[in-house]
């Protein structure tokens, strides 16, 4: 398991791999949101959490169709629904969700405080805006993972992709962008929404892996 | 340890491709399976390695080794696709799926002197050419144990010599004990190897 994690690392980080793009991305999504908004600061301030929260959302869907789809082109897939026996496929399933999260999702976390200081938002706003994604975006990768399983055989299922999994990250949405403002208007809690997203990944962690893995196995053909 | 197929059929989007084969395949034996194209050669390759399910018949391996659960567990499949990544390594790839599916007899090194990519390994497997390509994804037959191989049109893009040193390893195994079911049009160089035939009707 930990050869796959670090092979799809390897993938990722590589020539055509893709991590590089939802970062870009989502700098792109929050650069131009000040030149549409317009100058008032406080607006910007005030939006910041759920523009970082959108912008990370839509760059995580992104790449997420090719999650299985690359290694169905070059027939790793069958390999690894074969490997079974060895290794339950919900396990592998997850593993490759992780190095996905890795690669493509974690950094836009560790971007996230930059491009916080964009929207004009105070400390604390950036501090928990970055921890709620931290802990919320495994839980869109997890649900896309699903998404990314039963569209695999598509050639051009990216779009499908999104337009299946986005209804069901709208929970994480709503808790992620709720505990960010939490954080720093006085009589909103905080730890109630961040407690609910991190049950909701937890919960993900548990059925992404398990649906992907029972759509792989019925879409082999 | 034997292979058993009882009343097998095939079916591919609705369309029945074959139905009621029976075979048994034992221990140092291959099976070779020939027929025309959209006979249901590589259907049938896919069923047995439990890649699509059966329409009807039932399919076992009747006194496996200890370590493998089942067929599918005893399998290696080598299909049309070579199952390795463009932007790894040879070595890389093939550490991947040693890593992944259990370490064999062979290590890399040697199973890359067995198809003569020695000196190349470090290469990434996407400047290869088709010949090598299919000789790399031979070497991952090689580094880890599995009785049963599955092999899907196994010789394509290899030269003669390729051929040659290819039906050296298929028979090295058979007399290893181990089953080899072949979808091919072309002979293997296998002695005594037994041939089912699909889909009689051109």
């Amino acid at each position: 398991m930990g050869a796959l994690f670090l092979r799809d690392i390897r993938l990722g980080l590589r020539a055509g791999g893709g991590a590089l793009v939802g970062i870009l991305f989502f700098l792109a999504v929050i650069a131009v949101v000040p030149f549409g908004v317009g100058p008032d600061l406080k607006l910007l301030a005030r939006i910041g959490a759920a523009m970082l929260w959108i912008g990370a959302l839509l760059a995580t869907l992104l790449g997420l169709d090719r999650l299985f789809q690359a290694d169905r082109d070059d027939g790793s897939l069958d390999l690894l629904i074969m490997a079974q026996g060895r290794h339950l496929l919900a396990l592998t399933v997850l593993v490759k969700c992780l190095a996905h999260w890795t690669v493509s999702v974690l950094p836009l976390v560790v971007a996230s405080p930059l491009l916080g200081l964009f929207m004009n938002m105070e400390p604390a706003a950036i501090g928990a805006t970055t921890l709620t994604l931290l802990v919320g975006t495994p839980a869109i990768t997890l649900i896309g993972a699903v998404g990314a399983a039963v569209a695999v055989s598509l050639p051009r299922g990216g779009l499908l992709v999104s337009v299946i999994i986005l209804p069901l990250t709208i929970p994480v949405l709503i808790f992620g962008v709720s505990a960010s403002y939490g954080a720093v208007e006085d009589p909103a809690p905080f730890l109630a929404p961040f407690l609910i997203l991190a049950a909701i990944t937890l919960f993900f962690a548990v059925l992404g892996p398990l649906a992907a893995a029972a759509a792989l196995k019925s879409s082999a053909d | 340890m034997r292979l058993i197929a009882e009343n097998l059929g095939g079916e591919r989007g609705g369309e029945r491709l074959f139905s009621g084969l029976d075979f048994t395949v034992s221990p140092g034996e291959a099976l070779l399976v020939t027929g025309p194209n959209g006979a249901g050669k590589s259907t049938l390759l896919r069923i047995i390695a439990g890649l699509l399910l059966q329409a009807d018949g039932t399919l076992r391996l009747e006194g496996a080794p200890d370590a493998y659960e089942g067929l599918v567990a005893a399998s290696h499949y080598l299909g049309h696709l070579n199952a390795m990544k463009p932007v790894l390594s040879i070595n890389e790839n093939l550490r991947f799926w040693q890593e992944f599916n259990g370490t064999g007899q062979h290590s890399i090194e040697e199973a890359l002197e067995f198809v003569s990519l020695g000196d190349i390994g470090h290469l990434p497997f996407g400047y290869l050419s088709t010949g090598q390509k299919r000789r790399a994804s031979i070497a991952r037959l090689l580094i880890s144990d599995r009785p049963v191989w599955l092999l899907d049109e196994p010789t394509a893009g290899l030269d003669k010599a390729s051929e040659l040193q290819f039906a050296r390893l298929m028979q090295s195994h058979l007399n290893e004990g181990g089953i080899i079911i072949a979808a091919t049009h072309l002979p293997l160089g296998l002695d005594g190897a037994r041939e089912l035939s699909l889909g009689a009707v051109v």
